[in-house]
């Protein structure tokens, strides 16, 4: 049960962490973090927030162990495939009119669906004169999607996944397998930059003709949101694509006007001015 | 009233159980209704739409930042955890499975017990694991009412033995039972 005076540490806590090493998550939705905070509390044996607090303003590596607490969220390649097939059919003949095609991925993890990305273009064949710049704020999951390494009991799921995408080859040419992982091909890395990228702290990143961020609003509160589909209308080019989860939507937010509905159940809109 | 929310878990043989709840629901049925229904990454809003056919309350998928309302069944959104903001409103998350599972009943019931402390009714029906046990005890401890269907009955009993290990529960109903209660304490 939370307590007032627990809600009090943790504001502190969150306050302590801006303060100090620049990371803000007072915007974030209270719930998820506050279930993250208390599994680290737990696992850490401290006795209180405000004992985390302490430990996190004098001790880097126990503050880099809960930022990757914090920051780390889950993903698989080509989840939810209905979105894939609605790249496929609507998007891609949108990106086929340029020349040379700019995708910021926002909010990459540990890269997933940034390789799923490559493979889709690679299979309509726009990966050559693609560029996938793919951000996160965290440097350690960054490191990850950078490798390109899986579990090797993944694929499976990947593979069904890749297929109902309406993937066109075999999901093994894009990987090799080696012992209990598989390795990205290096074709598809190439074609992808990673960097770190704070949503809540930072500017424009690139100009980009798609901007892909699935799952990472639903983490912030209505500020933050508001902020940060601002920042993507901003780095989008006239007439650009902006890709959001299943279950994110623009329509509530102040930039509902900027854009239309592409692909209304992917949640996949297009600017229009 | 002193209850405003009921936070409700089931897997295993469900749909079953589900329907034989909400066909005893009585139509002016006014607190939220906030279901955890473990099912497949890849399942659609048919629950929502089947449920919706057989009651009269409004079943919906839950959508995030929604504001909870009564007279209202939220369902967790496959592949998403449900969770209850301190304002009332809905949010959800990709993270981590939780007993193997996302949604998960857990994530539900603790987020459920910060926001409506004692003023909540969690219920755990037929299933095949024991997600739910935890935030069934979190729930007893702030003081709200803890309901398991029979085990006996249960289509899959160890869901609800699960929660009969970690806690007493205030109430062990068949369905049946489960919706007269529900229907008299939530006027």
């Amino acid at each position: 049960m939370s307590s007032i005076n627990e809600n009090i540490e943790i504001i502190c806590l969150l306050e302590g962490i801006y303060q100090k090493y620049g990371y803000d998550f007072r915007n974030y939705s209270q719930a998820s973090v506050r279930r993250r905070l208390k599994l680290k509390l737990n696992s850490s044996n401290l006795p209180s927030y405000s004992a985390m607090l302490h430990k996190v303003l004098y001790e880097k590596d126990f503050f880099d162990s809960l930022l990757l607490d914090l920051t780390i969220n889950v993903t698989e390649m080509f989840r939810d495939p209905t979105f894939y097939k609605a790249l496929r059919s609507d998007i891609v003949p949108i990106l086929k009119t340029y020349p040379h095609i700019k995708i910021w991925h926002a909010g990459c993890s540990t890269g997933e669906e940034v390789y799923s990305m490559a493979i889709l273009l690679e299979e309509e064949g726009l990966l050559k004169r693609s560029l996938i710049y793919a951000t996160d704020i965290n440097e350690l999951v960054l490191a990850k999607a950078k490798e390109g390494i899986f579990p090797l009991e993944k694929i499976k799921e990947y593979t069904t996944n890749y297929q109902r995408a309406g993937g066109t080859e075999s999901f093994a040419e894009y990987y090799t397998a080696s012992y209990d992982a598989v390795i990205m091909k290096k074709r598809l890395k190439d074609k992808i930059v990673f960097s770190q990228h704070n949503l809540a702290t930072d500017g424009i990143f690139t100009e980009a003709h798609l901007i892909v961020c699935r799952n990472v609003l639903i983490y912030f509160n209505k500020e933050l949101q508001n902020k940060v589909l601002g920042l993507f209308k901003d780095s989008l080019i006239r007439k650009g694509v902006l890709a959001l989860g299943s279950k994110e939507t623009i329509k509530f937010s102040n930039y509902a006007n900027d854009f239309i509905e592409l692909v209304g159940k992917e949640k996949i809109y297009g600017k229009i001015r | 009233m002193k209850y405003e929310a009921i936070v409700l878990g089931v897997s295993a043989g469900g749909l079953k159980a589900l329907t034989t709840l909400f066909t005893n629901i009585k139509d002016s049925f006014k607190i939220p209704i906030l279901l955890v229904q473990h099912m497949h990454a890849g399942s659609d809003d048919y629950l929502a739409r089947y449920l919706a056919s057989i009651c009269k309350l409004t079943v919906k998928e839950a959508d995030e930042k929604e504001k909870i309302k009564n007279r209202t069944v939220y369902i967790a959104p496959a592949n998403y955890h449900l969770m209850i903001e301190d304002d009332k409103t809905l949010s959800l998350t990709i993270d981590q499975k939780v007993n193997y599972s996302r949604p998960s009943i857990d994530v539900l019931f603790e987020s459920a017990v910060d926001a409506y402390n004692d003023k909540l009714i969690g219920i755990i029906l037929t299933g095949a694991n024991d997600d739910g046990a935890r935030g069934m005890e979190q729930i007893k401890k702030a003081g709200g009412l803890t309901i398991i269907q029979n085990p006996k009955t249960a289509e899959v009993p160890s869901m609800p033995e699960a929660v009969t290990k970690r806690i007493k529960p205030d109430h062990i109903l068949e369905l049946e039972a489960i919706a007269k209660l529900l229907n008299s304490i939530t006027i």
